[in-house]
């Protein structure tokens, strides 16, 4: 397969690894509805199902997926990276 | 065969319209049809459990319901207990019940709730029988109720006359992207052909419910929605507590997800783009087709247990991580798109999605292969659920009894 990650929106900020990706691959990213979007170089190992910063994100920024905040980035994120709870963290239920 | 003759052979429709559905399912005197026809023994409470469970150890044809409650319950919470019990014997998937309790006043209240809907049904108390006496009049009882289920023929309904639900569970970056929307697709259509659909998961949709805000098809919906929703996230605060650690579940981490308003926007996919028509309180039947959202808890168990009282008849449940859960009363129809729970887990997958991901298969022929699961199992299909016997029957507790 030509590409790895999946995104729901084309302007999305991360995209899904539909398989397990190696630092240093370049894959390609594409909608689901078979839209290409860009080719990514992974920075990190990224599992099945994680997700992958399509662009660089700075510390505070809110991430986009499904064209909505799904969070902020609690530190900067490099375009490649693996975007998770060691970088993202929810907008709500603060206490 | 040439090129020729295979073009003039009738096309088989790209998409399954749910009018095209050949449902059979058993008329109930109420004039709902269930996909099953089981004869429940339902206890009203702990105590009752071991009678229950005899007489279903006796009787060919019947499943008892243990559950650990039912005593000294009060308010709303009790009400709620009796809606869910009551509500698995007016299920269309129940041709009978036997209810035992361990006094007749609580076990009559059931028991006259699901004769409304013409049904049959017995009450047995415990005190002064005691569990033999009670094991043996409720298995003559029971024994009776079989011989008549039966001889219930299966007959063809219409798709206007199905009750259904959806949840997910386990859910991961591949049910946002895949199982769920294809769920939402599918429900789009029966929702289109007059079915009647429920969802809900209230604290799930946190970060998304502005968008089912605005999906509901009135003001005053959007009104008792948001009422519900923010009455979840109140007793959330009372408990000087936020639901991280909880959700996303440490499953839902693990297969992706990050946040709560990631996997509610991966949630409310199941709703497609289907206009919401009521809010039900919990294990509340719906009144017209369409979509309702019941408020409700997303662990698995006790929402699928909610829309089976609800009289939801069959259910579709998307899962990314491998959520094995079934019911006693409804069949529960997994569906998944993640190639590793697929290969690990075969044995619970109904629905195979996994094309989804590999871009051989867009969202409409998901919807079809979901519908046409939907059609076997309505039809008789053993679920993965229901041949694993995953019988999980979970009450919904809103607070300490007394």
């Amino acid at each position: 397969m030509a590409y790895a990650i999946l995104l729901h929106e084309p302007g999305d900020d991360v995209g899904v690894a539909v398989r397990d990706l190696k630092k240093g691959e370049s894959v390609g990213a594409i909608t689901l509805e078979g839209r290409f979007v860009a080719d990514v170089k992974l920075v990190d190992d990224v599992a099945l199902g994680h997700k992958v910063a399509m662009r660089d994100l700075g510390k505070d920024q809110k991430v986009i997926e499904y064209g909505r905040a799904i969070g902020g980035a609690w530190r900067a994120i490099q375009r490649g990276a693996h975007v998770h709870t060691h970088n993202l963290k929810t907008l709500r239920w603060k206490i | 065969m040439s090129a020729k003759t295979r073009a003039t052979k009738p096309a088989r429709p790209a998409t399954v319209r749910p009018r095209d559905l050949k449902l059979t399912g058993y008329r109930r005197p109420d004039g709902r049809f269930g996909a099953r026809n089981y004869v429940l023994i339902i206890p009203v409470d702990d105590l009752s459990n071991a009678a229950a469970e005899a007489v279903a150890h006796n009787i060919r044809g019947t499943m008892a319901l243990p559950h650990p409650y039912g005593r000294l319950q009060f308010g709303a919470d009790l009400d709620l207990t009796f809606r869910t019990l009551a509500g698995q014997g007016r299920n269309p998937n129940c041709a009978a019940a036997v209810v035992i309790g361990i006094e007749p006043i609580w076990t009559d209240r059931i028991v006259k709730d699901i004769e409304k809907t013409g049904k049959p049904a017995a009450g047995f108390a415990i005190e002064r029988s005691g569990d033999h006496k009670t094991i043996e009049a409720a298995s003559r009882r029971a024994k009776e109720f079989v011989h008549a289920a039966s001889e219930i023929r299966r007959e063809p309904f219409p798709v206007k006359q199905l009750t259904m639900s959806a949840k997910c569970g386990e859910s991961d970056t591949t049910s946002g992207l895949a199982s769920n929307p294809a769920v939402g697709r599918a429900f789009e259509r029966l929702a289109d052909a007059g079915a009647t659909l429920i969802f809900g998961e209230t604290t799930e949709v946190t970060g998304a419910e502005d968008i089912l805000m605005e999906q509901c098809a009135d003001k005053k919906i959007a009104a008792q929605f948001k009422a519900a929703f923010d009455d979840y996230q109140n007793l959330i605060q009372s408990q000087g507590v936020s639901l991280l650690g909880s959700q996303p579940t440490e499953g839902n981490l693990r297969g992706g997800l990050t946040t709560i308003e990631e996997k509610a926007l991966g949630n409310i996919q199941k709703a497609g783009r289907c206009p919401i028509v009521a809010v039900l309180k919990p294990a509340e039947e719906p009144r017209r087709p369409g979509l309702s959202f019941m408020d409700s808890s997303s662990a698995a168990a006790e929402m699928v247990t909610l829309c089976a009282a609800a009289g939801s008849v069959v259910h579709f449940f998307p899962t990314g991580q491998g959520n094995v859960i079934g019911h006693p009363v409804i069949p529960v129809i997994k569906l998944s798109a993640n190639p590793l729970t697929v290969a690990t887990m075969a044995e619970h997958v109904d629905v195979d999605l996994t094309a989804m991901l590999r871009i051989e298969m867009n969202l409409d022929q998901a919807a079809d292969a979901a519908l046409a699961m939907l059609e076997r199992t309505i039809n008789g299909r053993l679920t993965a659920a229901e041949v694993l016997r995953h019988n999980e029957f979970v009450l919904t507790k809103l607070y300490r009894s007394a």
